[in-house]
C-alpha cells in the first residue's frame, strides 16, 4: 500500500532524512519511534506533502501511485491523512464548515455525491459521538481556543470523518495527560480497520500501551536503524534510546 | 492664481445652493449655519498635503458640480422598492430618508420612541436640541463637514430619555434614488441618550441607482449620557458611482458604553470618519469595522478616540478584504490626555489583500500624555500563512479553496459579533456569498 524507498529530504538546506525505506501493507499499524531530532516529524510532513520539505532522493508510492508528484490535497483525496503534532487554529471557520468542505472535495474526487448540510450534520454528530467530542464543537472555529487535548481529539474526529486509507499520527500523544491519552487512543482504536493502515509517530512507548502496533521501527539520524514487533517498544522503554544510539555508533 | 480661482469656483455651486435655502429655523440655528458657511468658505477642500487626507484623494468629488437637494422630492417610492434595504421587522422603528429628506410614508416609529426628522425637531421644540446640536462637530472636521452644517436641512433626530431602554432597534435608512444625476445630499443626524438610557441604532446608506453619480455628505453627532449604552451599526452600501463622506462624533459621559460596527460594502469613494471622546471615568468604547473593497473603490476608515478622563477603556478593531484595484485606508488615532491615567486602549487593523493591484495604507497614531496607561496597536497586511493553507490541503481542499474559505472566515468574524439578528443574518449571507467558495 505504501512503499517508501531510500527517501532523503532537506529542510532549509539541511538533510534530515538520509535514506528511509519502509513498507506498510493494508491494515497494518506501524509505530515509528526515535529520539528528538531523529526525523520522525519530517517523515510525516513529507508524506503529507508539505512543500517546505524538499525531497532530494528516493521515492514514495501509495496505492501504486507516485505520491511525491502530487500536491497535498491530491494525496488527501487519495486517502492520506496526517494528524498534526501542532494543529493550527483557524479563526472564523467552524469545524462543521471546514470538515464538510474537505469531505466533499474527497468525495467528489471519487465520483461520489456531495453531502448536503443536513446529511453532513448527521454524519458529523455520529462521528463526534464515536470519538467522544461535545457536539457544540461543531460550530466552534477549528481548534481556536481548544486545549491541547481537545486539539488532538479534533484531529481524530477529522480522521473519523474523512476515513483515510493511511493515517499518519504525528506525536498525537505528546502533551496529553493519561486520561486524554486514553480518550484519543480509544478513538484511534475504533478507527482501526483491515482496509486502513496507520503510522504512529511517537517519542514515548506509553501510546503503544493503548494502540498496539504490528511493527515498531526506530528512526535515528534520518534512517530506520532497527525494526521489530511490538516488543521492541518495551525494550526501548526499558533501555532507553541510548542503547540504540550505541548500537548505531558501533555498527 | 489660477489654482485659487479654480478653488473658489469649486465651491460656487454649493454656495449658490446654500443661498437658496429657505429657513424658518430659530435664529440660533441660522447662526450655526452662517458660521459653518463661513468656515466652509475659508477651508480648502481636503487634499493630500493634509495629514488626515494623505492617502484619500477626493478630487473626483471636488471636481463634480453636484447640485444639493434642498427639499423633499416627490419620489413615488413604496415599501416594495425598499425590499432588501429596509428590514421590515414590525417591532422596530424604521425611518426612511430619501435623497436626504425624511419620508414619513415609508417610515414606522414605535409608540413611545422619540425618533423622527431633524427638520421637524428644529421647526418644533428646537430648544431641547440646543445643548447638543453642533456641539461635538463645531469647529472640527473638513470643509465638507462644515458644508453639512451650513445646509443642516434634514436627517434623523433620535432621543432616548433617562432610565429608558429602547429594546427594539431603530433603523435609519438613507436611500439615494438617483432620479437626478450629480446631486448631493447632506443628511445631518443627532442621537442623544440621556443618563442610563440604552438603544440600538442602525444607520445605513444605500442606493437605488446602479450607475448614477451622486454624493452623500453625512454628519452624525451622538451623545451617550452617564451610564448609558449605545449599540451603533453603520452600513455603507452606496452605488458604484456613489461618493460618501461622513463624519461621526461621539461624546461619552462617565460609565457609558458605546459599541459600533462600521460595515463598508459599496461606494466609489467612501470615507467614514468616526471620532469618540471618552469624557467621563469608567466609559468604554468598542469600534469595530469591516470593509470589503473591489473594482476601483477607495474606502477610508478614519477612527479616533480621545481619552479625556481616567479609567476608560477603548478598542478599535477593523478588518479589510481588498480585491481588484481597490484602495483602502485605515487610521486609528488614540489620544490620551494628561490626567487620563489607567487608560486601557488597544487597536488592531487586519487586512487581507486578494489582488496584487489592491493597496492598503494603514496608520496608527498614538499621542499619549499620561504615564500610567496601557496602549497597544498593531496592523497586518497580506495573505494567510502557508501553514494554515497546508492544513486545508491535507484535508483535501485546494489552495484556492482554502484562501476563499479563510477570506470568508476572516470577514465573518466581524459580522458574527453583531447582536442584532436580522442585520447579522443579512451580512453573514452577504460575506458568505461574496467569499465562500462553497455554494450556500
Amino acid at each position: 500500500m505504501l512503499e517508501i524507498s531510500n527517501l532523503h529530504a532537506n529542510v532549509e538546506g539541511v538533510e534530515i532524512l538520509k535514506g528511509v525505506s519502509l513498507s506498510v501493507k493494508e491494515g497494518e499499524v506501524h509505530a515509528i519511534m526515535g529520539p528528538n531530532g531523529s526525523g520522525k516529524s519530517t517523515l510525516a510532513q513529507v508524506l503529507a506533502g508539505n512543500e517546505e520539505y524538499e525531497v532530494t532522493e528516493g521515492g514514495v508510492t501509495f496505492l501504486g501511485k507516485d505520491l511525491l508528484e502530487m500536491p497535498a490535497e491530491e494525496r488527501a483525496r487519495l486517502g492520506v491523512f496526517m494528524a498534526f503534532q501542532y494543529p493550527v487554529e483557524i479563526p472564523g471557520i467552524s469545524n462543521a464548515y471546514f470538515l464538510q468542505a474537505g469531505l466533499n472535495e474527497i468525495r467528489k474526487s471519487h465520483g461520489l455525491e456531495e453531502l448536503d448540510a443536513m446529511e453532513f450534520r448527521d454524519l458529523l454528530r455520529a462521528k463526534m459521538d464515536m470519538v467522544a467530542i461535545d457536539p457544540r464543537f461543531a460550530e466552534r472555529p477549528v481548534n481556536e481556543g481548544f486545549s491541547g487535548g481537545e486539539k488532538k481529539r479534533n484531529e481524530i474526529l477529522q480522521m473519523a470523518v474523512l476515513e483515510p486509507r493511511l493515517a499518519i499520527l504525528d506525536e498525537t500523544d505528546s502533551g496529553l495527560d493519561i486520561d486524554a491519552l486514553r480518550i484519543v487512543a480509544d478513538g484511534v482504536n475504533k478507527l482501526r480497520d483491515p482496509k486502513r493502515s496507520m503510522i504512529l509517530v511517537t517519542h514515548y512507548q506509553r501510546l503503544l500501551d493503548y494502540i498496539v502496533p504490528d511493527y515498531v521501527h526506530v528512526l535515528y539520524k534520518g534512517r530506520i536503524v532497527k525494526s521489530g514487533g511490538k516488543d521492541l517498544a518495551l525494550e526501548l522503554e526499558e533501555k532507553g534510546y541510548d542503547w540504540v544510539k550505541e548500537e548505531y555508533a558501533t555498527a | 492664481m489660477v489654482e485659487v480661482a479654480e478653488r473658489i469656483d469649486d465651491k460656487a455651486h454649493y454656495l449658490g445652493d446654500l443661498g437658496r435655502v429657505k429657513s424658518s429655523s430659530p435664529e440660533w440655528i441660522n447662526a450655526l449655519r452662517r458660521d459653518a458657511c463661513a468656515r466652509f468658505e475659508s477651508l480648502d477642500f481636503p487634499h493630500k498635503r493634509m495629514e488626515e487626507w494623505r492617502f484619500t484623494n477626493v478630487a473626483p468629488i471636488v471636481r463634480t458640480r453636484f447640485r444639493s437637494t434642498l427639499e423633499p422630492a416627490a419620489h413615488g417610492l413604496t415599501a416594495a422598492d425598499l425590499v432588501g434595504l429596509a428590514y421590515g421587522v414590525p417591532e422596530w422603528s424604521e425611518l426612511v430618508f430619501v435623497d436626504g429628506f425624511y419620508s414619513p410614508d415609508l417610515s414606522r416609529v414605535q409608540p413611545g420612541v422619540r425618533a423622527g426628522s431633524l427638520s421637524d425637531a428644529l421647526a418644533g421644540d428646537a430648544e431641547t436640541l440646543r445643548p447638543y446640536l453642533n456641539r461635538y462637530l463645531n469647529g472640527s472636521g473638513s470643509a465638507f463637514t462644515a458644508l453639512n452644517t451650513a445646509f443642516m436641512l434634514d436627517g434623523a433626530y433620535v432621543s432616548v430619555a433617562k432610565e429608558r431602554a429602547v429594546e427594539a432597534p431603530i433603523h435609519l435608512l438613507y436611500i439615494t434614488t438617483g432620479l437626478n444625476a450629480e446631486t448631493a445630499s447632506h443628511p445631518r443626524n443627532l442621537i442623544v441618550l440621556e443618563r442610563h438610557a440604552s438603544a440600538t441604532v442602525i444607520e445605513s446608506y444605500a442606493s437605488l441607482a446602479v450607475d448614477v453619480t451622486y454624493f452623500t455628505n453625512a454628519a452624525t453627532e451622538i451623545a451617550v449620557g452617564e451610564g448609558a449604552r449605545l449599540e451603533y451599526i453603520k452600513m455603507l452600501n452606496e452605488g458604484t458611482n456613489g461618493y460618501h463622506l461622513a463624519t461621526t462624533r461621539v461624546h461619552q459621559d462617565r460609565d457609558s458604553s458605546f459599541r459600533s460596527f462600521a460595515i463598508v460594502q459599496g461606494g466609489r469613494i467612501a470615507r467614514n470618519e468616526l471620532g469618540v471622546v471618552l469624557d467621563g471615568e469608567g466609559a468604554s468604547a468598542s469600534l469595530n469595522g469591516l470593509y470589503m473593497t473591489g473594482g476601483e473603490q477607495l474606502v477610508d476608515n478614519a477612527t479616533s478616540i480621545e481619552h479625556a478622563k481616567p479609567h476608560c477603556t477603548s478598542w478599535i478593531g477593523y478588518k479589510g478584504v481588498l480585491d481588484d484595484k481597490s484602495h483602502a485606508v485605515f487610521s486609528g488615532k488614540i489620544m490620551v490626555q494628561r490626567n487620563a491615567q489607567k487608560t486601557d486602549s488597544n487597536q488592531l487593523n487586519q487586512n487581507m489583500v486578494l489582488s496584487d493591484k489592491a493597496t492598503i495604507d494603514t496608520k496608527p497614531l498614538l499621542e499619549i500624555f499620561a504615564d500610567d496607561v496601557k496602549c497597544t496597536h498593531g496592523a497586518t497586511v497580506g495573505r494567510p500563512p502557508k501553514e494554515l493553507v497546508f492544513y486545508f490541503q491535507t484535508r483535501g481542499m485546494s489552495e484556492a479553496m482554502a484562501l476563499g474559505m479563510l477570506t470568508y472566515g476572516f470577514a465573518d468574524e466581524v459580522v458574527n459579533q453583531i447582536e442584532v439578528e436580522p442585520v447579522r443574518a443579512r451580512l453573514e449571507k452577504f460575506v458568505y456569498t461574496k467569499y465562500s467558495p462553497i455554494p450556500g
